[in-house]
């Protein structure tokens, strides 16, 4: 068994990508990893609140670290986002001292300080480096041969540099989706941005943008996507119909978080990893598999 | 007592900033630009940005809307031949531009990060659904009309909650406790 501190993030815990949460969760079970939930953890701030208060997101992000310094465990998170703004923070706090006692003064307020040890590093890193493909392996139950995954990175788990993986060809999750007997297809834009938070607020740059990486893994015979944040997963999913409507395209690429389709090689309940949250359904292309 | 010129002190400001100290290096490559998904929506691009920073340009670039098409996708700063962290310097940019109270008015991105900080801070969590109805009201509700086939999708799929995750009251007034006194502290520099 092999244990961490856990932070799910928002979206993953309580919002739009808890079958990310619970696939994570039923997973690591099956791998013999203990993710236990840092307590009271709060939202790391994510890109908004660095933009907003600098200070005051950097502050947000250390309590959490704060937290899991009194465990000391390595923390593990699936969001890609809090995965930037943990080491950012670490990176920033450990290399500029007068910094680090500023964010430890306003820490000071409420009774915690920060040394800076906590190393923090993404799902996709534990279950590759730590677990392995061969150990992957080994519990496929229902091996997905045939299955052809584009497997999208996005930005922020390889970028910036702090991580695992190459920033711009990096090639965990495709061995991964080896691993698991389907088939990794060719993605040139596999680690290219979804139009992140931007959605919201700039609605066409993102269709733009996601329309790009559709095209991209449709082109290249993809069956579905699999990927390893929330906001990427909200983006290429939910907004996926209305990329059809304003290119007048017909993609119905289903969209899965990485650890679901791990879930499904390991031949687990469609509830325990959460299938039916997809809006784009898998079980069709799954009928000619499984 | 000696007047710095405008320069310095606009430049100083952002080497202050940690990690903003790389902008000194900058060759003018515009490898950021050409790396930049969203340069072409940019009224300055991240390189032409990053000049106008170190002639003193304190003005315009707060004013810019090029940060708040910044999507972070960071592969300007992984590209850069000088070690710049540029996507860095586009959160500066944003921060000191709220700040003053200049942001760039054309895009509903900064009402839509104020949002999002605002529910940050006040709960310690995000409720989309609230984050998301709160910013549709504060920068079109015609919009928010426009959203409801999306959010009758997601709930149909268990994906929206109405509920937010609160952290225990402990907790809550820890975090207040901490922004409070940060705010006191005067920003990052």
């Amino acid at each position: 068994m092999r244990y961490y501190t856990y932070f799910p993030g928002c979206s993953a815990s309580e919002g739009g990508a808890k079958a990310y949460n619970w696939s994570a969760k039923a997973v690591s079970r099956v791998l013999d990893v203990d993710l236990a939930e840092l307590e009271d953890w709060n939202c790391c701030g994510s890109t908004p609140s660095g933009s907003v208060d600098e200070l005051g997101a950097y502050c947000m992000a250390t309590r959490n670290l704060a937290l899991a310094e009194k465990r000391g465990l390595e923390m593990v998170t699936p969001c890609s986002a809090c995965y930037v703004i943990f080491n950012r923070t670490n990176t920033y706090l450990n290399g500029y001292p007068p910094f680090k006692a500023k964010v430890n003064e306003a820490l000071a307020a409420g009774n915690l300080a920060y040394r800076g040890t906590v190393k923090v590093r993404h799902l996709l890193d534990i279950l590759t480096t730590d677990i392995g493909y061969d150990a992957i392996k080994s519990r496929v139950k229902k091996p997905l041969a045939g299955l052809k995954v584009a497997p999208y990175y996005g930005c922020q788990v390889v970028r910036p540099r702090f991580g695992f993986d190459d920033p711009e060809y990096p090639q965990s999750l495709d061995k991964l989706v080896l691993s698991l007997g389907a088939e990794p297809t060719n993605f040139p834009l596999k680690a290219r941005c979804c139009g992140g938070s931007l959605v919201l607020s700039e609605e066409d740059v993102a269709l733009d943008l996601i329309h790009r990486l559709l095209q991209s893994a449709s082109s290249n015979g993809a069956e579905c996507l699999i990927t390893v944040c929330p906001l990427c997963q909200t983006n290429l999913d939910i907004y996926q119909s209305r990329v059809n409507k304003k290119f007048k395209t017909s993609y119905r690429l289903p969209v899965l978080f990485f650890t679901q389709l791990m879930g499904i090689a390991f031949g687990l309940e469609e509830d325990a990893i959460g299938l039916r949250n997809c809006i784009v359904p898998i079980e069709e292309v799954l009928a000619k598999y499984v | 007592m000696q007047l710095k010129t405008r320069s310095e002190t606009f430049i100083e400001e952002i080497c202050d900033i940690p990690g903003g100290e790389g902008i000194k290096r900058c060759i003018q490559c515009g490898t950021c630009t050409a790396s930049c998904p969203n340069a072409d929506k940019m009224d300055h691009t991240p390189a032409e940005l990053i000049a106008m920073a170190r002639a003193g340009m304190r003005r315009e670039v707060l004013s810019s809307n090029a940060m708040w098409y910044c999507l972070s996708c960071y592969l300007c700063t992984v590209r850069c031949p000088r070690g710049i962290k540029q996507t860095g310097l586009m959160h500066a940019f944003e921060s000191l531009a709220m700040r003053d109270g200049v942001s760039y008015a054309g895009s509903f991105t900064p009402t839509m990060y104020r949002s999002f900080n605002h529910f940050a801070c006040a709960l310690g969590s995000m409720p989309e659904f609230g984050f998301m109805t709160w910013f549709y009201m504060l920068s079109n509700p015609l919009r928010a009309w426009k959203m409801i086939p999306i959010a009758l999708e997601l709930f149909r799929h268990g994906r929206l909650s109405i509920k937010a995750r609160r952290l225990t009251p402990e907790g809550t007034k820890q975090l207040r406790a901490i922004l409070e006194k940060a705010e006191t502290l005067g920003g990052v520099t």
